[in-house]
């Protein structure tokens, strides 16, 4: 069995036969998981300074280079990194006096965080998949993001107390701009949103669970959705970037709603993070700092908006960017920023990043051919061997190298 | 998902009955239940005036008597398959069948699955278990109304 860490699922059940270096046959691997095998062999990053081919060794002397010499530095990334490389970058940040964060800070940052700090309840797939009856998908859309997440744990499985499979036993609830593939599973339980009107849905559902008459268009719909989470036994809300982005910073009318559910029934939040091991680096940061992503570690530690990578890339002359293609995914004026400053990329692939870096370092493929651990979307850790021989270096001894070199 | 209108408007249309049926319309749903070949109506293959009309036929029926249709009439396309197993873990065959693998939400570990994902897409196999086969079919639906990128249909 091997696992796949194509996306914060880590599935541990895979098949995989190489034929020669390359993929063979592969069994329960979805299609995003056997993109993310195919491409161990295409696009691979080689160690460069300046464009130019050279050396491992000489990659990482050249990227302790850029790193000592800078003032502001900030280091970025972390979501593709396994434990051990996520820990020693914490450490590199404290010993550099320098920033760190991750794309926590433009996508689900604050709901881990809220998580983490205990003030939203939360629990395993595992039990998901043995007792919820209710999942509702807030802005997510694990069907196209995390594609097994409804058959492995969400909402088909067989469970401890769910035996009579999704028709009977459980219900989806899907609330979201639009009628996404995961949305049309859920079929009646779509509940349609215009963009920005997360909190006005809260608002609503929070006055029907009060035995107040909503004020929205389709109050029978509302109605029965409130009747419905009553009843339930255990509901789970999973988060995606659309809840994320809708409520810009401010969760409290979510705690709130999560609260009184609470008080009606058992509800737990689990978020549907992107990277394989966001989970991972947000607890790593946390248990140092109480932080989960833009932490400063200049003057002691310092957190908040100003050490985003959206902010911050206006103070720093240096960045690194391990296991993440911000350039790929930030606003383009952010991109062009990015691509300014003196920039050290580690990945195991070719991206927009590391095609503006100045010094780039390969490493393997964790999960293939690098072992190493990571926490699950849920929080639970999840620990995996190499199953193909590489000659590239695991991302945590390049880290611990880059970290001695400076 | 074709229709029989479909397959006869691309037939001879002269009921001349040499592929043993009484009429082209016959043969247009024998066709689609795929219990005639195209090859039965000899006039459409035999005669060079109905060269784009088996042309279109050909084209029209390709899905339905490629590999892909299993005898069941089930058919997969592959490229808009997430291989997310949603059809996997909901089929009741495979719930029967493989209770401590697809069942619980995992790849199989009985060999006795008949939806599977192989290279990163679902694949039929061991299709005379499906519901939908043999004299006793009752029709199910469970691979169609779980899937989310309506990659399974039936013919
Ligand atoms: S759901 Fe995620 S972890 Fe599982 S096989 Fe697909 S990409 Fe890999
Ligand atoms: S052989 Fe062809 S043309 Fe003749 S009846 Fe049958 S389908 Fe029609
Ligand atoms: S029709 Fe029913 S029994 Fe047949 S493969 Fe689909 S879900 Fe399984
Ligand atoms: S449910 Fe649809 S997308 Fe998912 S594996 Fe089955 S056919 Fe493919």
């Amino acid at each position: 069995m091997a696992f796949c860490t194509g996306c914060s699922l880590l599935c541990d059940d895979i098949e995989v036969d190489f034929e020669g270096g390359k993929i063979g046959r592969t069994m329960n691997l979805c299609r995003k998981g056997r993109g993310h095998y195919d491409s161990l062999c295409v696009d691979r990053l080689a160690p460069t300074v300046d464009g130019s081919e050279v050396g491992i060794d000489d990659a990482v002397s050249k990227a302790a280079e850029v790193l000592a010499g800078a003032e502001n530095l900030l280091l970025f990334g972390w979501g593709n990194s396994t434990l051990a490389a996520q820990k020693v970058g914490v450490e590199m940040a404290k010993k550099l006096g320098c920033v760190i964060d991750d794309p926590s800070s433009y996508s689900q940052g604050l709901i881990t965080e809220t998580i983490l700090k205990g003030e939203l309840p939360t629990c395993t797939f595992d039990d998901v998949r043995n007792f919820a009856d209710v999942s509702i998908y807030w802005g997510d859309d694990p069907s196209s993001s995390h594609p097994r997440h409804l058959s492995r744990f969400s909402y088909f499985p067989r469970g401890e107390k769910r035996q009579r499979g999704y028709e009977e036993d459980r219900e989806a609830i899907v609330i979201d701009v639009r009628k996404s593939p995961t949305a049309e599973i859920a079929a009646d339980g779509f509940f349609k949103i215009p963009p920005g009107g997360d909190g006005d849905f809260m608002g609503a559902l929070m006055a029907t669970l009060g035995g107040k008459i909503p004020k929205v268009e389709d109050k029978k719909k509302m109605l029965n959705l409130g009747t419905k989470l009553r009843k339930s036994k255990f509901g789970v809300i999973f988060t995606g970037l659309g809840l994320a982005h809708s409520v810009k910073g401010e969760l409290d009318e979510f705690v709130s709603l999560v609260g009184k559910l609470n008080e009606l029934t058992r509800f737990s939040v689990i978020p549907s993070l992107g990277d394989y091991n966001t989970r991972g680096f947000n607890q790593t940061l946390f248990d140092e700092t109480g932080h989960v992503d833009r932490v400063s570690f200049k003057d002691g530690v310092n957190h908040g908006p100003e050490f985003g990578i959206a902010k911050y890339l206006d103070a720093c002359d240096a960045v690194m960017v391990v296991g993440s293609d911000p350039a790929a995914v930030l606003p383009a004026s952010l991109a062009r920023k990015l691509a300014k400053i003196p920039m050290v990329a580690v990945n195991s692939h070719r991206t927009f990043t590391t095609d503006a870096a100045k010094v780039t370092v390969p490493i393997a493929v964790a999960g293939l051919e690098a072992g190493g651990s990571a926490l699950r979307t849920d929080g639970v850790k999840v620990e995996f061997d190499a199953v193909v021989k590489s000659d590239y270096l695991p991302d945590v001894e390049v880290i611990e190298r880059i970290m001695e070199a400076v | 998902m074709v229709s029989v209108m479909e397959i006869y408007q691309l037939l001879p249309k002269t009921n001349c009955k040499k592929c043993g049926l009484p009429t082209c319309m016959a043969f247009a749903v024998g066709l689609l239940g795929r219990e005639k070949t195209i090859e039965d109506c000899t006039p459409l293959v035999e005669e060079p005036k109905y060269e784009k009309k088996l042309e279109g036929l050909r084209e029209l029926l390709a899905p339905i008597l490629s590999a892909d249709a299993t005898e069941t009439g089930m058919i997969i396309h592959t490229e808009k398959c997430y291989g997310c197993g949603n059809c996997v873990v909901a089929c009741p065959v495979n719930v029967a069948n493989d209770p401590k693998g697809t069942a619980i939400g995992r790849g199989p570990v009985s060999g006795k699955a008949i939806l599977i994902v192989e290279d990163g897409v679902v694949k039929c196999v061991n299709v005379d278990q499906c519901r939908r086969f043999g004299p006793e079919k009752v029709l199910c639906s469970a691979c169609i109304v779980t899937c989310p990128s309506k990659a399974i249909e039936f013919i």
